[in-house]
């Protein structure tokens, strides 16, 4: 077998594995590199990973050699390729930028530690995506979600620790209703293959069980992924959060819940179980439409501008939604699309977040006033991803708004209902991103240090990066769209 | 070069200049206005180059790049976007000169700023006039807005930046919420949002829906300043004077009516539109807006702001005459945007040099004003006189032409809303040339003569072809009726 054929298993080793050693890598510095090469080299994995997908192929891997389903599978398709993509991106985007900030915020001595956590959030959640199979699933949740419980609660500030106490008790409540759902599965079926659970549970479809592992799956994945109004932890998590785990987190954390959510439900319920996509439609857009308006609206009062950014990534999280709720070939390419532009564009706001907060500690809104004067680049970066958060033409944002928009049109009587909501709530983004432009480029400049510049180099560039990225899917969006062409057709596809 | 390069060329140059300016400015005053000055010249080159071509019936096209299946952005000329890319490339040149007397004249901070915003527009504006398709449209259509903003807050202080978000929301609100549903709409039903002559629509949309897409545009393409949705553009005085008579003049807002004109002949089609029953309202609502405004501008104290409404009335002409939906009309709309333009950027400019020269702002203030500023006063009067319609003034022309067609279709309605509103003009113009000309100027003000030179040169020069229009219109009338060739009066 060729080194191809292993890619998928090593997208979760090469983290996983990386972990440990970096624990031991004490001198200053060292663990920083250690992390970031691990997290660069599953980018390139992943990359390599989305060129073959876009061959055709499907790559599937079975662990040790032992066929599926009796061994563990892993398997990566277009969409899995994609959302690797995200997750792998922001993870050597972050790192790559992270050093400053971290030094900053975290002490010198604990960092390999919080250094390895972070690689290890990032093996779980590849695993994630990667895994073929109920169970490992949600092992792989369980090592993703400890250890982001640990990054969000490793920075300075002690209001991280109520923080995370919500997300842990929100996220546990989650992954226990989704091993409560997977468990009645394997009772009923006596297996825990998606591919296998997909052939055999036709057979018993109508049965209790099945029906109530149905819900509590949906609800456990939906609590997961901060899917309104099942979000209350997500905006305080990712306020308190060290900044750099905020672009980390906020960029990729929820999409593979989303993801998983998506997949399991197109892939073993929809197809074997008579009417349920109309109930997984009827369920997830009431609440798709709610969290678009609401967060979007709340969004516009918050103070604190990472609050700001985070109850607006409830919104956007229902945009996803929505793509996805329409049960068509458009709809889910728009949702698969916006995953991630989504990601494009908060992962690039929240990194020029991180940016202004290396000089000023206060964010809030009110207290940034003139900070345009002392750190031009910063906000020129965020007005950016502002727009494509927004969703402006020429933006990553708008090609998913697009799509999304299209796939509104073609969803039947109830479509021009569902652009209006759209539109209402990218007018509500331009009124809660233009809040913080104002505040940057005019607010008051009471005591605004001429001594301080702007945000260390390093830092700066990989920000830039991230906010130009926003342009050039913007213009050539080919390659997220190929990916998530082939996603909608095969997650459309099956049982057909 | 190519007529395919020259369209390219013809859209980046502005942003080459951009990048030059804001290098230049690290230096040296002097260099980035020559830079300014040199980029407007070479832009006018590469745009009028394409002329001839398009006089002889060529349609130069190129396609950059595809975004999704079907949509890309791509680009074609056509007269309509010839004579707006001529126009807007032109003036800005002269608008340069202007700049360089007005903004040294009044010690403006952030000069280099204001200098590359202004050229980033231009290359906005191109691509508005170039625009192949509804998407690659509504990109520069956005852009547009979006680099104008820093040049509307120029002043930076609460009360512009509260003006400068009116201006923002205002255009965006409209954009997002109207126009891009629209155009979306479009692609949806037609499979394309090409802009073909005749329309893409006809046979693919019935009443009422054709209204209500039309509506969608009409509202939504903010910059065309049809009530109610005008209220951005008097927001927009708070920008420094050039910004108000090359932008909120000519570039942005006739990228309003441009584009309004171009997605009625375009799009839905001339004929289409006139046979269709639902369509009929936005005649109204512009002859509405033409006489709503005039009477407001009656009202007004300050000049800039009387000025902004004069041009919303003046644009909603435009969209009058294109909703008269006849050949002669239409080409009246094409000519009016050069008519307009020419006289309302020498009144911006007459308003500005008074107010660099004496700081006066409001309309009681110009008593007398004539003797102490004679070159000024004597443009302003010329473009005022444009306004009205009187020959031999280029205001005269592009009235005569929407008259002409309001007989074509024998809409009565159009030759009252003409007559009442050339009638509201007159009573807003001439009593401010009365009072600067004959009365008597009160004791104790500042002792004050013209405007800086660049100031006045530019002025005259505006002044000049509002006059010369009236006589050399020839090319343009020529050019413009290659849109309504063949089609019945």
């Amino acid at each position: 077998m060729d080194l191809i054929a292993h890619l998928p298993a090593l997208q979760v080793i090469v983290p996983m594995l990386s972990a440990p050693i970096i624990v031991l890598l004490q001198p200053r510095g060292l663990a920083w590199a250690g992390a970031t090469l691990a997290a660069v080299v599953s980018f390139a994995i992943s990359i390599a990973l989305a060129v073959a997908v876009l061959g055709g192929e499907t790559q599937t891997y079975s662990m040790g050699g032992w066929a599926a389903p009796f061994g563990i599978a892993l398997s990566v398709g277009g969409l899995s390729a994609l959302v690797l993509l995200v997750v792998t991106g922001a993870a050597a985007i972050a790192l790559l930028a992270a050093r400053p900030s971290i030094d900053q915020q975290i002490e010198l001595e604990r960092q390999p530690m919080f250094y390895s956590a972070w690689l290890l959030g990032l093996a779980g959640l590849a695993g994630i995506v990667v895994s073929a199979d109920a169970f490992n699933i949600f092992v792989f949740m369980e090592i993703s979600s400890l250890a982001s419980y640990v990054l969000i609660a490793g920075g300075p500030d002690r209001r991280a620790l109520l923080a995370v106490f919500k997300y842990l008790i929100m996220g546990t409540i989650g992954a226990t209703f989704y091993l409560i759902g997977v468990g009645l599965i394997y009772m009923m079926t006596g297996t825990l293959n998606l591919a296998d659970m997909e052939s055999r549970i036709g057979e018993v479809a109508q049965t209790r069980p099945v029906l109530v592992a149905a819900g509590f799956i949906t609800i456990g994945l939906a609590l997961k992924a901060a899917v309104f109004p099942l979000h209350v932890w997500l905006p305080n998590a990712y306020t308190q959060a060290p900044h750099m785990i905020t672009v980390f987190l906020a960029a990729c954390a929820t999409k593979v819940s989303i993801y998983v959510l998506i997949r399991f439900d197109y892939m073993v319920f929809q197809p074997t179980m008579a009417e349920h996509d109309n109930q997984f439609a009827l369920f997830l857009m009431p609440l798709a439409l709610l969290g678009i308006l609401v967060a979007s609206a709340v969004a516009m009062f918050e103070g604190n501008i990472k609050r700001l950014l985070g109850t607006s990534s409830v919104a956007q999280i229902g945009y996803i939604m929505l793509g996805a709720s329409f049960i068509s070939l458009a709809g889910v390419e728009a949702s698969v699309m916006h995953i991630f532009n989504h990601a494009l564009a908060k992962g690039g706001l929240f990194l020029a977040v991180a940016c202004i907060a290396f000089r000023y500690s206060d964010l809030r809104i009110q207290e940034l006033g003139g900070v345009a004067k002392t750190m031009p680049f910063s906000c020129a970066a965020l007005v950016l991803c502002g727009l494509s958060l927004i969703g402006v033409p020429g933006t990553a944002g708008f090609i998913s708004k697009w799509l999304l928009i299209t796939a509104s049109l073609q969803s039947g009587p109830w479509g021009w209902v569902f652009v209006a909501v759209i539109l209402v709530s990218s007018l509500m983004a331009v009124v809660y991103i233009w809040r913080i432009v104002e505040s940057l480029y005019f607010g008051g400049s009471t005591n605004r240090d001429s001594v301080i510049s702007e945000a260390p180099l390093q830092l700066l560039v990989i920000t830039w990066i991230a906010a130009l990225a926003n342009l050039y899917f913007g213009f050539f969006p080919e390659l997220p769209l190929a990916l998530a062409d082939n996603a909608a057709d095969v997650l459309m596809g099956y049982g057909k | 070069m190519t007529p395919e390069n020259t369209i390219l060329i013809a859209i980046c140059l502005p942003l080459v200049g951009m990048l030059g300016i804001i290098i230049a400015g690290r230096f040296s005053a002097n260099l980035r206005e020559t830079v300014t000055l040199i980029t407007a010249l070479c832009l006018v080159y590469v745009v009028w180059s394409l002329l001839p071509e398009l006089m002889a019936g060529g349609r130069p096209a190129v396609e950059v790049t595809q975004l999704l299946p079907g949509i890309s952005i791509a680009f074609r000329v056509e007269p309509l976007g010839m004579l707006f890319s001529a126009l807007a490339s032109g003036l800005w040149i002269v608008n340069s000169i202007y700049s360089i007397g007005y903004m040294r004249g009044n010690k403006e901070k952030h000069q280099t700023r204001f200098y590359a915003c202004f050229a980033l527009a231009l290359s906005a504006t191109m691509g508005v006039a170039f625009a192949g398709n509804l998407f690659t449209l509504f990109l520069f259509y956005e852009i547009l807005t979006l680099s104008t903003y820093p040049l509307v807050s120029h002043k930076g202080d609460a009360n512009t930046v509260r003006s400068a978000r009116v201006y923002l929301g205002v255009l965006l609100a409209t954009s997002i919420g109207l126009f891009l549903p629209a155009i979306i709409w479009t692609y949806v039903i037609a499979g394309t949002g090409d802009f073909v002559l005749g329309g893409i629509l006809p046979g693919k949309l019935q009443d009422p829906e054709v209204g209500l897409l039309l509506g969608l545009f009409v509202f939504g393409i903010g910059k065309a300043a049809v009530m109610p949705v005008h209220r951005w553009l008097p927001a927009a005085m708070v920008a420094p004077t050039p910004v108000s008579a090359l932008l909120h003049a000519v570039a942005v807002v006739k990228a309003g009516v441009f584009s309004i004109t171009k997605i009625i002949t375009y799009i839905f089609g001339i004929e289409f539109l006139f046979d269709s029953s639902s369509s009929g309202w936005m005649f109204y609502i512009a002859a509405f807006t033409i006489l709503a405004a005039s009477i407001v501008a009656l009202r007004q104290t300050n000049l800039k702001r009387m000025l902004a409404y004069s041009t919303i009335g003046q644009l909603s002409y435009v969209v009058m005459a294109a909703a008269i939906l006849k050949p002669l009309a239409e080409v009246g709309a094409a000519i009016h945007m050069v008519a307009h333009a020419f006289g309302k950027i020498t009144l911006f400019f007459a308003a500005g040099a008074i107010y660099v020269a004496s700081k006066k702002t409001e309309l009681y203030q110009l008593r007398g004003i004539g003797k102490r500023m004679p070159w000024t006063m004597t443009a302003f009067t010329i473009g005022a006189l444009s306004m009205i319609g009187v020959p031999p003034t280029a205001g005269f022309v592009s009235k005569w032409y929407i008259l002409a067609g309001a007989f074509q279709a024998q809409n009565t309605a159009a030759l009252f809303t003409i007559i009442g509103s050339t009638a509201l003009n007159a009573a807003y113009f001439l009593p401010i040339i009365y009072m600067a000309w004959f009365a008597k100027e009160e004791s104790g003000g500042k002792d004050h003569g013209e405007a800086p030179f660049p100031a006045v040169l530019a002025l005259t020069i505006t002044a000049m072809l509002t006059l010369a229009f009236f006589i050399f219109n020839g090319p343009v009338i020529e050019l413009e009726s290659q849109v309504v060739q063949g089609l019945a009066p």
